[in-house]
């Protein structure tokens, strides 16, 4: 698997991070840290703040505590500018991949390029299909989105997100709606292109068989804290009862069934009487 | 969730009998959703009456659903509808599965809460004042969304090398070409009903040559001006949202945001300069073909040649009006492309939302400008211009 190189320090590092929308406080702390080469992936349930915390990685948000450094930039001392140009290091895969609907395929993968570079035409053309080509859908390039499968729209996406050879590749559900055979295509590009191009990546996601096969380090997030860490081998043997209730889909354990609700009798209680 | 589907056994009863010295509840019939309101008045008046140590017969029970496990439930209270549950029953095992989940949620049926009071009074004080802190938000939105696109637009306008001239040009196309014909034909009709109001009303005074300098103040002053931004405010105001509303809900803005781009700089500025490009060139455009419309009025049945109206409107209609009307049109169009920006940004998620922002973008853009309007009329009438 990956290299690791503890010498070197982490690219991506949170110390104590906190975050709330409004007054509902979505993160109470997390310590995370992801080294050059690795995949990682962030795991819990739906609404656990995982996406948040992939939007603070990218610089989207703001943390309102703790501390946020990437490639040893302190991303809330960073100014607009500064914060443009860390971000052009990066590359990001949205949940439904984002594209741009009026651009075709290929303008698609080639916008990040004529954004950010001078190069000539011809160079812009063969650095796309490149790249389309890594995907396996150099053939798709006059395609409209619009015209595209979740799972093609989803790998064109990663095209765009690879194409200025970012450091950092970050994943918002890469899986979410693919049937089994898009799903182990994704899975495996992620593993490949993050190795062919030397990147980080981290990945938010709640399948766990799918990523534990191609992942080096997984953080389990519930309730705005991490609450298990390990690489894959050590979650698999886990005892941790949220490990336990998550990887096995139990319905009912130390995340709960139920929604917080005040005790039901008080709100059947109109009817007799 | 009947536990039963044998047939119809007649509403529930329950009533207290004595046998062998021992006071027994005798339950019987369909305890089910549709006797619920008469089983609920019978189990109201029992329970205040019943021993503590009371034996229940089963035997006669009919159906019985959620509703009347819950009736049950109440009647009997916990620690009887256990013993009831317990060991011998003779309630057949679904019945008591029933009943279990039913006792299991609800738990001791506690007083029914009171309704909470509303007053008319308070309820529009209260509504008055969601609508206050509303518009208050509109407005700091805006004023924030305008210092935003202006920043943008400072940074961009001394790097000509990032004007994104395809996409001015495509919004030019949208905005301005295509809006033609309808500015034109719109207010070319208000332009012949306005003279048809001015020639029926000034023939009473004997003054319908008037009716010449009628048309041309309101189109140069007001109408042409007012009615093109009315027009785009409606249709461009929206399509703009509805655009980047779009856009928004797909994640494409989060998307140009990571690849390194200003969203503001990419979506917002080319359409707000198209739109302040496009507004005047419409405004200009209404009006000549109210005036036009005005002419064609006046020469059906006023009787008065369009060489004679033209030679009214030069001698009588300075300069001064047209540029009074025209000036207003920038401004306009700044604030309609604004709004219609700002609101595209305020979408999430849903494509409903995109529908209530696209309504949003027209009602406020619409108010603004004929806001605006009065005030700059009264702000000329003042001025003496």
């Amino acid at each position: 698997m990956a290299i690791e190189s503890p010498e070197l320090p982490p690219l991506v590092s949170l110390r104590g991070v906190r975050f709330a929308y409004g007054e509902r406080e979505v993160l109470r702390g997390i310590d995370l840290s992801v080294h050059r080469g690795q995949v990682v992936a962030i795991m819990g349930g739906s609404g656990c703040g995982k996406t948040t915390l992939l939007r603070l990685i990218g610089g989207q948000l703001k943390a309102t505590g703790g501390t946020v450094e990437v490639a040893g930039h302190d991303l809330a001392a960073l100014g607009n500018a500064d914060l443009y140009a860390l971000r052009r290091r990066m590359g990001m895969l949205f949940q439904f991949g984002a594209l741009f609907t009026d651009m075709s395929v290929f303008d698609n993968v080639a916008f990040p390029l004529r954004e950010h570079t001078d190069l000539p035409a011809g160079m812009v053309r063969d650095l796309v299909l490149m790249k389309l080509q890594a995907v396996g859908l150099r053939g798709a390039a006059a395609l409209m989105p619009s015209e595209l499968s979740g799972g093609m729209a989803r790998r064109v996406a990663l095209a765009r997100a690879v194409a200025l050879d970012p450091m950092l590749i970050l994943y918002d559900e890469p899986f979410a709606g693919l049937d089994p055979i898009s799903l182990g295509i994704i899975g495996q590009l992620i593993r490949r292109l993050n190795d062919a191009l030397g990147a980080s990546s981290v990945m938010v996601t709640h399948d766990v068989h799918e990523s534990l096969g191609i992942v080096d380090y997984v953080y389990f997030v519930s309730e705005g804290r991490i609450v298990a860490r390990g690489t894959p081998d050590e979650i698999r043997a886990s005892t941790d009862p949220f490990v336990h209730q998550f990887v096995n889909a139990e319905a009912d354990g130390p995340v709960p069934f139920h929604y917080p609700a005040p005790a039901i009798a008080e709100q059947l209680g109109g009817g007799v009487g | 969730m009947r536990a039963s589907s044998s047939a119809d056994n007649g509403a529930g009863r329950a009533e207290l009998a004595t046998t062998d010295g021992r006071q027994q509840l005798r339950l019987s019939g369909d305890w089910t959703l549709p006797h619920y309101a008469a089983l609920s008045g019978e189990v109201a008046a029992l329970r205040a009456g019943l021993p503590p140590d009371l034996a229940v017969d089963v035997a006669q029970l009919g159906a019985l659903d959620t509703a009347g496990a819950a009736l049950l439930l109440h009647l009997l209270g916990q620690e009887r509808l256990r013993s009831l549950l317990g060991g011998g029953s003779a309630l057949p095992a679904e019945r008591r599965a029933l009943l279990q989940a039913v006792a299991q949620a609800v738990g001791e049926r506690p007083e029914p809460l009171a309704e909470p009071r509303h007053s008319a009074l308070g309820d529009v004080l209260e509504h008055v004042g969601i609508t206050v802190g509303v518009f208050r938000r509109h407005l700091t939105d805006l004023l924030g969304f305008i210092g935003l696109t202006l920043e943008a637009l400072f940074l961009t306008l001394l790097r000509p090398w990032r004007w994104r001239m395809t996409s001015l040009i495509a919004n030019l196309e949208k905005t301005a070409l295509d809006a033609v014909p309808i500015v034109a034909l719109l207010t070319f009709l208000v332009g012949a009903v306005v003279a048809f109001l001015g020639a029926t009303v000034l023939a009473d005074f004997g003054a319908s040559i008037f009716t010449v300098d009628l048309v041309a103040f309101s189109f140069l002053r007001e109408f042409g001006v007012l009615l093109t931004a009315i027009l785009v405010a409606g249709r461009t105001a929206s399509a703009f949202t509805a655009q980047i509303g779009s856009m928004k809900a797909n994640e494409e803005i989060d998307a140009i945001r990571v690849l390194g781009l200003n969203p503001i700089e990419l979506l917002v500025l080319p359409r707000v300069f198209a739109l302040l490009l496009a507004l005047p060139m419409l405004t200009f455009i209404a009006m000549l073909s109210g005036i036009v419309g005005g002419m064609l009025v006046c020469a059906l049945t006023l009787d008065i040649s369009p060489v004679m109206f033209l030679s009214i409107f030069e001698n009588d209609v300075g300069l001064r009006h047209f540029l009074v009307g025209l000036a207003k049109a920038p401004v306009f169009a700044f604030l309609i492309a604004v709004i219609g920006c700002m609101e595209g940004f305020k979408v999430s998620g849903s494509a409903q939302s995109v529908g209530e922002h696209t309504t949003s973008a027209v009602v406020q853009s619409i108010f603004v400008v004929i806001l605006l309007d009065a005030v700059a009329a009264l702000f000329c009438m003042e001025m003496g211009w």
